[in-house]
């Protein structure tokens, strides 16, 4: 059966690897960014759409809906990071990053649960990190972010259960995209020893996870944290 | 039937999925199944409908039909 899917910061790194799977399996696709998007983003929908302002989501989900139909899936994937100590953290690199993270996720789900509610189906998978679980030096706000992204999806699956809407959330270990080649190569090679598989993951295999999530098969699984890790999260 | 009642009523159809003539004015949210979710979902379909706005709190103690028309009505 094909679904509308959304998904957030789909224009490149993981979501552009999951937008492209459920793609490949015959839905139809919305992918949103700020930045404008790349032209190569070939049978993709694609909007504007910044996740920090509401009127920005609006619009966006307003776009999707006319075209492809209400959304039925939502991959809540956008994210940022501005890491530094926290004693060197001012108050804006905090709040900067919960706001795109974790607020963003909140503003994208209310914005699409409405319909899915009408549908009684609904499907919505945050993005989350091995760093929400574990905490991370030099990430607090990263961190706590990812962190409040699966206090937010287990409130929404329990608030939206009778209405046959799962909520879960992936939480990824160190994935090869932009966001770790922008590390040192001293930072990736810490990182790499501490992954027991002892590599980085492909933003395929994360988009793998995000497909099952998001499948009917998955219909009995709601607020679970599915940890995509290489086992990083066991140490 | 006010034409107002009727643009209320086809939300509640619409919202809640029941039939147009269970809408009634005595009429509680419990008898036509609907929860505090189906509520919510119905206050915000009225707004856009009579393009009034709610508050959360307004909302407490709106048990029938009746309750959510006054409201309804009280804000054009
Ligand atoms: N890579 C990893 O190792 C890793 C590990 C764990 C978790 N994650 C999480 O996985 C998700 C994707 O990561 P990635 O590595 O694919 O990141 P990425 O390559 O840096 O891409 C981030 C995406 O988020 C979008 N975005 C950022 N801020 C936004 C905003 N305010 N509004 C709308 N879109 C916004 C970006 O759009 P623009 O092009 O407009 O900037 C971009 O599409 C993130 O939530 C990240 O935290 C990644």
């Amino acid at each position: 059966m094909s679904r509308v899917v959304l998904v957030t910061g789909g224009n490149r790194g993981i979501g552009l690897a999951t937008a492209r799977r459920f793609h490949s399996c015959g839905h139809k696709v919305a992918v949103t960014a700020r930045s404008g998007v790349a032209d190569d983003l070939e049978g993709l929908f694609a909007v504007k759409c910044d996740v920090t302002d509401s009127d920005s989501v609006d619009a966006a989900v307003t776009e999707i809906e006319g075209s492809l139909g209400p959304v039925e899936i939502l991959v809540s994937n956008a994210g940022i990071t501005r890491d530094g100590l926290v004693l060197r953290m001012n108050d804006a690199d905090f709040s900067e990053v919960i706001d795109a993270n974790l607020t963003g996720g909140f503003r994208v789900a209310r914005r699409v649960v409405k319909q899915m509610m009408r549908a009684r189906w609904g499907r919505i998978v945050f993005v989350s990190s091995v760093v929400g679980l574990g905490g991370q030096a030099g990430q607090a706000n990263y961190a706590a972010s990812k962190a409040g992204i699966t206090g937010l999806a287990r409130s929404l699956a329990k608030e939206f259960a009778g209405r046959n809407i799962t909520v879960n959330v992936v939480a990824p270990g160190p994935i090869d995209t932009d966001m770790i080649a922008a590390l040192s190569d001293a930072q990736r090679g810490a990182m790499l020893d501490a992954v027991p598989l002892g590599r980085f993951g492909a933003p395929d295999e994360i988009a793998a996870a995000i497909e099952y999530l998001a499948s009917e098969d998955a219909g009995f699984v709601t607020g679970t944290v599915l940890a995509v890790d290489g086992g990083l999260s066991m140490s | 039937m006010s034409d107002n009642f009727e643009r209320f009523t086809n939300c509640a159809v619409e919202v809640l999925a029941v039939d147009a003539d269970q809408v009634v004015l005595e009429a509680t949210f419990e008898s036509l199944d609907a929860d505090s979710l189906d509520l919510v979902e119905l206050v915000m379909a009225l707004e856009e409908e009579f393009d009034v706005n709610v508050e959360e709190e307004e909302l407490d103690g709106i048990l029938t039909v009746q309750g959510a028309y006054d409201l309804i009505l009280s804000k054009l």
